[in-house]
């Protein structure tokens, strides 16, 4: 992190005018200088805004003092970075092994049907995304989903739609 | 004598509803002369939320407790009335628990893990107090040797073998060696190191000082992975306690053991669970494996020398040197000594964690503590070691737990995932499953890993379609062993197994797929062909109401059927039919 006299946030546009850099100023002074921080400063950024933009990442990388492929390479390498937005609940559907016997193709099945829209795509009253994950360690309650920290397990596809309808009559 | 209730929260628990049960628990006995403490996951998942009541020294467990339970259980603790018998644990259960050998998971489900009074109370940090005054490295490395603990992150590498590479690679000009921990606990259908995260952190940094004190390391750094945000909370907890006590820092009890300790998130790769490629990401890296040598013990994290090891073979550590190697050798097999961590998945009655001695039969697992398979269906097969390993049919069931003789049979022992299978599930869609894993996981350094898995995904897929072809299987074949061979890294290497084993043991499935169109699980949808038995079908019209593409047709109270053109095999019609008309081949 040694570019300082580089441009700084101020200087930059976002085409998501909902990216406001002056946020990420504490987490990059806190890791200026500190070897092997990338991961961390991808992760935190994603906690700030949501999601990774590339135009965020290119800024990111001007800042950290290395080239925006290395940036991008890593935030595509690892499953957690998103580079589009997500609606407000994040649905995680697991995939492991334990709900694949126990038919979490079903379940997916069902939350397709009952948010109507692909994997990865907002819902258009902007409430849902929902993603295909791995294992997340709760294999004995399988099938099982995550939306945002909460986890819900021994799920059935109508249990799962109920839980869909609650949050969205919840707002 | 206050009274003393132990709510289980582990993230299995919570799942299950335990924080609303705490709550409800706290509401209801305010100011009473109770405690509601919390602790982590007690391994028997199917019982989740449990409630541990200790009055007077008597220990009464509540299982699957819901609001009415609650409502019962503070009358019993009031006194009142003693109605909530019926919630309390099943002798059969209560004894599952007994059978079991308990060292990684000592202290899981038993002590608030937020809480290291308790952990001290169970002879925690008893290595750190007393032992190491009286023994040296030296004598530390000899006591892993004579445990003869084999790593458990899944190929069971000597631990002892390890720590003296550490030990003895030449200490940098700056004095930095590092003790690293994998808590990237990667493998689908594996949760015993969240479960010891989350329940016993204390076990896991008391393993890691041992660690340092043998190699002399200063520093350490835990890899946990992101999707367990509990257990990063709990062990950040432990950390911080750990250091208010002088067990963590610089002068560690007033000896010359210094150790530093920090938690680093993992973002997601299953190659990360590869030491190369998780000192890859530490550095901020994408994780990639790179060749050995040179070994981490030589040149590990920034080219310092470093020994790495999982979860549970730390969290065993402080349980040999405080018993001895020989006690933990005496447990197990020739060739595998002590316990393992094995968590209980799939088509099981009762899942969950189960630690056993080595040695014991896979029939010990799931008919023993598992309670055999759910709806007493047909056992078909276990998939042990994950993406890594194989399934393991029905007539190996008195295969022996043991490094070796699993490792024959073609599967590994692996981390410890144990996912049961029964006569539902189709073995050739289990191996297209692991393979969209593995081809997805593949890091891409090793073509034959990188566009052989996809290959064999590809191929997997059209069988699993009814468009497999005569030659597919000896194609699969090969191409599993020129992955085997071309690839750097353990992950690349094992990832044919899934395929190599479901072929070695269920062909004629495969080949029901292939050459007759068939799947005996009825799971692969397009070989699947619904038709109604006429004689049993009513003319109820449920079925033509529900199909969603209106293939099908019939008048009241008439026979019904089904058009196979325009059947798109969703299931529905078989999901509602109340007689059981709907046939499906």
């Amino acid at each position: 992190m040694s570019n300082k006299c580089c441009k700084n946030h101020t200087d930059w546009q976002m085409k998501d005018a909902a990216i406001d850099l002056a946020r990420l100023e504490p987490v990059l002074e806190q890791y200026d200088g500190v070897q092997g921080s990338l991961i961390t400063i991808l992760q935190k950024a994603q906690e700030l805004y949501g999601y990774l933009p590339v135009d965020l990442l290119a800024y990111i990388a001007m800042r950290a003092g290395v080239k925006p492929a290395k940036v991008l390479g890593v935030a595509t390498f690892y499953t957690q970075f998103r580079l589009n937005p997500v609606g407000k609940n994040l649905i995680m559907l697991c995939q492991g092994t334990a709900c694949h016997v126990n038919g979490s193709a079903a379940i997916e099945e069902a939350i397709r049907e009952e948010l109507g829209v692909e994997e990865g795509a907002i819902t258009p009253d902007g409430l849902f995304t929902y993603n295909n994950v791995a294992c997340l360690g709760c294999c004995s309650l399988s099938p099982v989903m995550m939306i945002g920290e909460d986890t819900y397990g021994t799920l059935t596809p109508e249990r799962a739609k109920e839980i869909v309808r609650r949050i969205r009559a919840d707002g | 004598m206050s009274t003393q209730i132990i709510v289980g929260k582990g993230s299995c628990g919570i799942a299950a509803g335990a924080s609303r049960i705490a709550a409800l628990l706290e509401e209801g006995l305010k100011g009473r002369d109770c405690s509601i403490k919390t602790a982590g996951c007690i391994g028997m998942c199917y019982l989740e939320p449990i409630v541990d009541v200790i009055e007077n020294g008597a220990k009464r467990t509540y299982v699957r407790v819901d609001a009415d339970a609650v409502a019962e259980i503070i009358k019993a603790v009031s006194g009142d009335e003693n109605t909530a018998e019926q919630y309390e644990i099943p002798k059969e259960d209560d004894d599952n628990l007994h059978k079991q050998t308990r060292i990684a998971l000592a202290n899981c489900g038993i002590i608030n893990p937020e809480d290291i009074d308790e952990y001290i109370a169970r002879d925690g940090y008893k290595t750190i107090t007393d032992i190491i005054r009286e023994k040296s490295p030296e004598e530390i490395i000899g006591e892993l040797k004579t445990a003869g603990l084999g790593g458990r992150g899944g190929a069971g590498f000597p631990t002892w073998f390890k720590w003296r590479a550490a030990r003895d690679a030449p200490v940098p000009k700056d004095g930095i060696k590092y003790v690293i921990c994998n808590a990237d606990e990667g493998d689908p259908g594996a949760f015993m190191d969240r479960a010891v995260l989350e329940g016993d952190p204390h076990a896991l940094i008391e393993g890691m000082l041992l660690c340092a004190y043998a190699i002399g390391a200063p520093q350490g750094v835990v890899y946990v992975r992101a999707e367990y945000p509990l257990a990063i909370q709990r062990l950040e907890t432990a950390i911080r306690q750990a250091e208010e006590r002088g067990y963590l820092g610089d002068h560690i009890l007033g000896t010359d053991l210094s150790f530093t300790l920090r938690i680093n998130a993992g973002a997601g790769a299953f190659v990360c669970g590869e030491e190369t490629a998780l000192i890859a990401s530490l550095e901020g890296e994408r994780g990639m494996p790179r060749l050995k040598p040179p070994f981490p013990a030589q040149k590990g994290f920034w080219q310092k020398p470093s020994n790495i090891n999982n979860v549970e073979t730390y969290a065993n550590v402080p349980w040999i040197i405080r018993n001895g190697g020989a006690a933990f050798s005496a447990m197990g097999t020739e060739n595998s000594k002590g316990t393992k961590v094995f968590a209980l998945t799939g088509k099981i009655k009762k899942g969950g964690l189960v630690e056993i001695p080595m040695g014991s039969t896979i029939r010990d697992v799931i008919y023993g503590v598992g309670g055999g398979i759910r709806d007493d269906k047909a056992f078909k097969a276990v998939q042990m070691g994950g993406p890594s390993g194989g399934c393991i049919p029905a007539d190996l069931i008195d295969t022996m737990i043991d490094y070796r003789t699993l490792a024959a049979t073609g599967a590994i022992m692996g981390s410890g995932g144990m996912v049961v299978m029964d006569e539902t599930t189709c073995m050739v869609d289990m191996a297209r499953f692991f393979l969209d894993f593995t081809c997805k996981e593949s890091c891409g350094k090793c073509i034959h890993c990188r566009i052989g898995t996809r290959r064999m995904l590809e191929i997997l897929t059209r069988i699993t379609q009814g468009e497999g072809k005569d030659g597919d299987i000896e194609l699969l074949h090969d191409l599993a062993l020129q992955i085997k061979d071309g690839s750097l890294c353990g992950l690349g290497q094992t990832a044919p197994n899934p395929v190599l084993t479901t072929i070695k043991y269920f062909r004629n499935e495969y080949e029901d797929h292939i050459y007759h169109k068939k799947c005996t699980a009825k799971q692969c949808k397009p070989l699947l062909r619904y038709t109604i038995n006429a004689e049993k079908c009513t003319g109820c019209t449920l079925c033509s109401r529900k199909c969603p593409v209106d293939a099908i047709t019939g008048t009241v109270k008439n026979a019904h059927v089904i058009d196979p053109d325009k059947c798109i095999k969703c299931g529905k019609c078989a999901e509602v039919c109340r007689f059981k008309a709907v046939v499906i081949e």
